[in-house]
């Protein structure tokens, strides 16, 4: 017989979306799934799930609380921050791309532009205002650009969680395009995402603990001990697609995208506190 | 015609008897479902249920114990091993047989192994 321990691409890809999270507009489901976690973890404060694993098991919390005096991120942040005030060859700098000159953003970060039809999300607005001033695009999963978005993140931390969904049948389609690959399951372990994150949390997978997917995205950029480094949040998915041997998706591919709408849509009214420690 | 269909009706029959009669499994068959059993690129059945003298075993299925008594039809065992999802559509148990993880005969020797547990 033969053994495929190849990875095989989007296999059996069947939703299963549990009756809870059934709803129809975005909002609908945002509440499902708060609602749903909230029964299954009644002792967390809703802003506690910002904290993922950390919120549910005491050990972990308390390894982590330990690493807070001085966490691995702060030299990527200042690295990051001088990056964003260095100007540009052409004498500009991040600042003139965004909003409020790009300090305290992030919580708004994806968001659907209605002219271009796209999810724009801060690493892509990154890269884009790089190009748009003359300079290379940065690569996508680590480095500078996960140092820039961890500088940009630090400056919004606290801020709620503000994403929109517009009134618009093509905004709706990238949201709903991003909940079902949230849900189907893919991969020659025939995994989705919920399985794990909406289905598992609070439970450990071999000797990793699964967070719930409401609060996730509030952190990245993280540093994993992992990686021994910060990534964003496309390096995870990129990740989790392989631990379940699909194909990953290319960081910044319009499913990506979709996906973090859809993510981060889920963690609205949460506050910024990426960047943030992972194991 | 009538003839034919019945011909493929019963080869289909008989080719889907997936679990022949075994012997008596060896200590070599054991060890191996063990071994399959445990490996992370193999089972992996400890990412999800504790079992044996597993170490860092998750939780997300039940422990595996006494699965003698609780699967005496062995083809009902290997049929949720091959595909849980057949059983339970909301499992998250990998289907082992239908994607290819595991061969047939490793899946026997898997069944070898849980049946001393």
């Amino acid at each position: 017989m033969v053994k495929a321990k190849i990875i095989l691409v989007v296999l059996g890809a069947a939703l299963a979306v549990p009756q809870v999270l059934a709803g129809s507009t975005p909002e609908e489901d945002r509440k499902a799934m708060v609602e749903y976690f909230m029964q299954m973890f009644p002792d967390v404060p809703f802003e506690g799930f910002v904290n993922g694993q950390y919120a549910l098991n005491e050990d972990r919390r308390r390894q982590w609380e330990s690493m807070q005096d001085f966490p691995p991120y702060e030299f990527a942040v200042a690295d990051g921050q001088e990056m964003f005030e260095t100007p540009f060859a052409n004498g500009k700098t991040y600042a003139s791309c965004f909003e409020n000159d790009g300090i305290g953003i992030r919580q708004n970060y994806p968001y659907f532009d209605t002219e271009k039809n796209e999810v724009i999300t801060l690493e892509l607005a990154i890269n884009r205002c790089r190009e748009a001033n003359g300079e290379e695009p940065l690569k996508w999963k680590k480095g500078a650009i996960a140092s820039i978005s961890g500088y940009m993140a630090s400056t919004s931390q606290g801020k709620p969680i503000n994403i929109k969904v517009p009134d618009d049948p093509d905004a709706l389609a990238a949201y709903q395009d991003g909940k079902e690959f949230y849900y189907s399951r893919r991969g020659q372990l025939n995994f989705s995402c919920a399985s794990c994150h909406v289905q598992n949390p609070g439970k450990w997978i071999r000797g990793d603990f699964l967070s719930p997917t409401v609060g996730q995205p509030a952190n990245f950029p993280v540093h994993r001990s992992d990686w021994g480094e910060m990534g964003t949040l496309h390096r995870r998915f990129a990740g989790c697609n392989t631990n379940v041997r699909a194909e990953p998706l290319p960081a910044q591919s319009e499913g990506y995208r979709n996906l973090e709408y859809f993510l981060t849509y889920m963690s609205n009214g949460l506050p910024v506190v990426g960047p943030a420690t992972r194991p | 015609m009538r003839q034919g269909l019945i011909s493929v009706y019963l080869t289909t029959l008989v080719l889907s008897v997936t679990a022949p009669v075994f012997a008596e499994p060896s200590q070599g068959d054991i060890d191996r479902g063990k071994e399959l059993a445990f490996s992370r690129t193999d089972g992996n059945c400890l990412a999800c249920h504790q079992m044996d003298d597993g170490k860092l075993a998750g939780n997300i299925g039940p422990e595996l114990a006494d699965m003698k008594s609780r699967y005496p039809d062995r083809e009902i065992l290997y049929r949720r091993i091959w595909d849980e999802t057949q059983f339970n559509e909301m499992t998250v148990m990998p289907p082992f047989g239908r994607h290819m993880i595991l061969s047939k005969q490793e899946i026997n020797r898997v069944i070898d192994y849980l049946y001393t547990l």
